[in-house]
């Protein structure tokens, strides 16, 4: 039950389902490059959390769901948000604080969330998910959707008794649920060769009666197999999986953060592991998708990002009258 | 006649009727089901909750009766998600005092999805859960802590005096779209009450006027509703004669029955078990201070327990609970004040 490689041989992806993948990661991190820009000039409140390198993540994951299924995210949620199909001119006018924003200005990057889409919300609350997809599964599990919910938590939140508590619960219930350990390294500035008491986070798996397995996360083909192992399960009756997901965040736990705690991996890991570099060596290499194929889904994403920054720029504010309502849904 | 029951069986009669009801409403906390669901020797459904007030659900909706490990965070976090998930659950949290380890998810994550979420979340999860002094439970079971939950917008707090107010606040508690936290007082259980057979539902922020009278008006909460009463018996045989006030939810609270009474009769005692420090009863001052300060003859007196964490020996606890003496001074306080 312990840290155990999957060994199954990858069915095939369609090139149709390489390019969804590969336009999925190109989304999120020309968002996340985007992002990094836009807030040095000031014009973007509050606090941001980049997912630029992880997009092998939430896209090896994400790939699997469909409407049925649900997931919770974390502080770094952008790129859950695009994954699970949230509409990008929506999550940057919420990032900008507008009233056009997906959660019209009330929620922020923190807090992006469509529930229509499955999405249960980033969350400002380090370990505030796993408890809450426990339930999402529960759901699933009595109205027989046949649905999945995942946790995608960090290194950090790996320490807290909510994803500890979520994963029994989850094992005792035998719920369809799978949590994602996004493990960047750092918790902030706090590196989790320190902070996790355990070798690897996964280690922890057995300790709730379930698989845990430790994937590449700068290899999207690795995160697809792993998750669709366990998420078939899941959809089986076979209850709830830990996946720790290795790689390296490229930008700070927030913008500004001046990253005097890290050396410099980031520059070898964009240079050498970037998972979007190594999808498309590989998947041209072996013929499966062109060049060309690639780089039409480089320019139609950086249109989309271009016209979410313009458009969320240009949108209205939230009005004073936005403050008093949707508290409750009758008072 | 009279249909006589128990403030436990008006509960656990309102959750038998809904989930009758409505396929939706499941019921999860620890011992509810007694470990039924591991197959273990001894009766299925022992406790039914650690005081039995679920007990006998299992029987009949053993697929929505779950049992849960002590393991508050977990299971009320997971009955916050199945409630955004199309689910009702109704959690039990033990004693309120347990809140300590799970409090995120109420006020972080259940009160917050409609409004951070731009107005898209329904979150209709109702947590039970039992409080209050009296059972010689000491500092750690014995808390009246709806003041903390009544500050967090987005929750409705219900607080139930007597067994006709559980069952139709109960129901109201499971139809409602936002999450309740349902604040059951564990001295009340055996409170015998006249109690309709069938379903009925108690509005939110409708306050209940328990008594009418012209010279003073006590607004009092929850177990501390029959103590105003008591206190009231007495004070009318010296001629004063108050007016009860239950405002049965203190969110939302019914302010305006309170000020229409205190500008009637001048003068308002508030009696909250809770400690006096940001307490409702204090609330419901400040307001009436701001909103009715001219109608008022005499200074609000507030009864509540003392500043102190609730004690276990007998002696000290009787004297930390709110007494119907402590009401009828206060009242005379009001009533003889002079200028």
């Amino acid at each position: 039950m312990t840290a155990t490689a999957t060994v199954r041989t990858q069915e095939g992806l369609s090139a149709d389902k390489l390019r969804d993948a590969y336009r999925m990661m190109r989304t999120i991190r020309e968002f996340e490059e985007r992002l990094h820009t836009e807030f040095a000039t000031g014009e973007i409140p509050g606090f941001v959390h980049l997912y630029a390198g992880e997009e092998a993540s939430a896209t090896g994951v994400c790939t699997h769901l469909d409407e049925r299924d649900t997931i919770a995210s974390t502080h770094r949620g952008h790129g859950h948000c695009i994954a699970k199909g949230v509409d990008v001119k929506g999550m940057m006018a919420e990032i900008y604080g507008k009233a056009t924003g997906t959660c019209h200005g009330k929620g922020g990057s923190m807090h992006i969330a469509d529930l229509a889409k499955g999405m249960l919300g980033a969350n400002g609350i380090v370990g505030g998910g796993p408890p809450l997809i426990c339930g999402t599964a529960l759901a699933a599990k009595i109205q027989g959707t046949g649905g999945v919910s995942v946790a995608f938590f960090g290194d950090g939140a790996s320490n807290q008794g909510t994803t500890l508590e979520a994963m029994n619960l989850a094992s005792v219930w035998n719920l369809p649920a799978i949590f994602v350990a996004e493990n960047n390294g750092y918790a902030e500035s706090t590196a989790s060769t320190w902070s996790v008491a355990a070798d690897d986070i996964a280690d922890r798996a057995s300790g709730f009666g379930m698989p845990g397995v430790i994937v590449d996360g700068f290899d999207f083909f690795a995160v697809h197999e792993a998750a669709g192992e366990a998420i078939a399960r899941a959809r089986a009756g076979g209850g709830p999986t830990l996946i720790e997901v290795k790689f390296t965040r490229y930008f700070g736990h927030f913008e500004g953060d001046q990253q005097t705690y890290r050396a410099d991996e980031v520059a070898r890991a964009r240079e050498e592991l970037d998972c979007l570099k190594r999808f498309r060596a590989r998947v041209t290499e072996t013929g499966e998708l062109s060049a060309d194929d690639l780089d039409a889904i480089d320019a139609e994403i950086g249109q989309l990002v271009e016209e979410s920054v313009v458009e969320a720029k240009a949108a209205p504010l939230p009005t004073e009258a936005d403050l008093l309502t949707d508290v409750y849904i009758n008072y | 006649m009279a249909r006589m029951i128990s403030y436990r069986e008006a509960i656990n009669e309102a959750l038998a009727l809904e989930m009758r009801r409505d396929p939706s409403v499941i019921v999860m906390g620890e011992d509810n089901a007694g470990g039924a669901s591991a197959g273990s020797p001894g009766e299925e459904d022992a406790w039914g909750g650690v005081l039995g007030v679920t007990k006998g659900l299992y029987g009949e909706f053993p697929d929505r009766v779950l049992d849960t490990p002590i393991s508050e965070s977990a299971f009320i976090g997971a009955a916050v998600g199945a409630a955004t998930a199309g689910l009702r659950p109704v959690a039990e949290l033990m004693f309120i005092d347990f809140m300590g380890v799970c409090f995120d998810q109420i006020f972080n994550q259940a009160a917050k999805f409609r409004y951070m979420f731009g107005g898209k979340a329904v979150t209709p999860v109702v947590i039970r859960t039992m409080y209050g002094a009296g059972l010689r439970a000491a500092a750690q079971h014995s808390q009246v802590l709806y003041p903390l939950f009544t500050h967090i917008p987005g929750l409705k707090v219900v607080v139930p005096s007597n067994p006709y107010e559980a069952k139709g606040l109960l129901i109201q508690a499971i139809r409602d779209d936002d999450p309740v936290i349902f604040c059951e007082h564990k001295a009340l259980y055996d409170m015998q009450g006249d109690v309709p057979e069938g379903a009925y539902v108690i509005p939110f922020g409708e306050a209940n006027v328990v008594r009418d009278g012209d010279d003073v008006t006590i607004v009092a909460l929850g177990r501390m509703v029959s103590y105003a009463s008591e206190a009231a018996e007495e004070l009318a045989g010296t001629g004063v004669d108050a007016e009860i006030i239950d405002p049965r939810t203190t969110s939302p609270l019914d302010t305006e029955t309170i000020i229409e009474s205190v500008e009637r009769t001048g003068r308002l005692v508030v009696v909250d078990e809770s400690n006096p420090r940001c307490s409702v009863a204090r609330d419901i001052s400040a307001i009436v201070a701001e909103e009715a300060f001219g109608a008022l003859k005499a200074p609000i007196q507030v009864v509540t327990a003392p500043h102190t964490p609730v004690p276990f020996s007998d002696v000290l606890e009787d004297l930390y609970i709110p007494s119907t003496q402590d009401i009828v001074n206060a009242v005379k306080t009001a009533t003889d004040w002079k200028r």
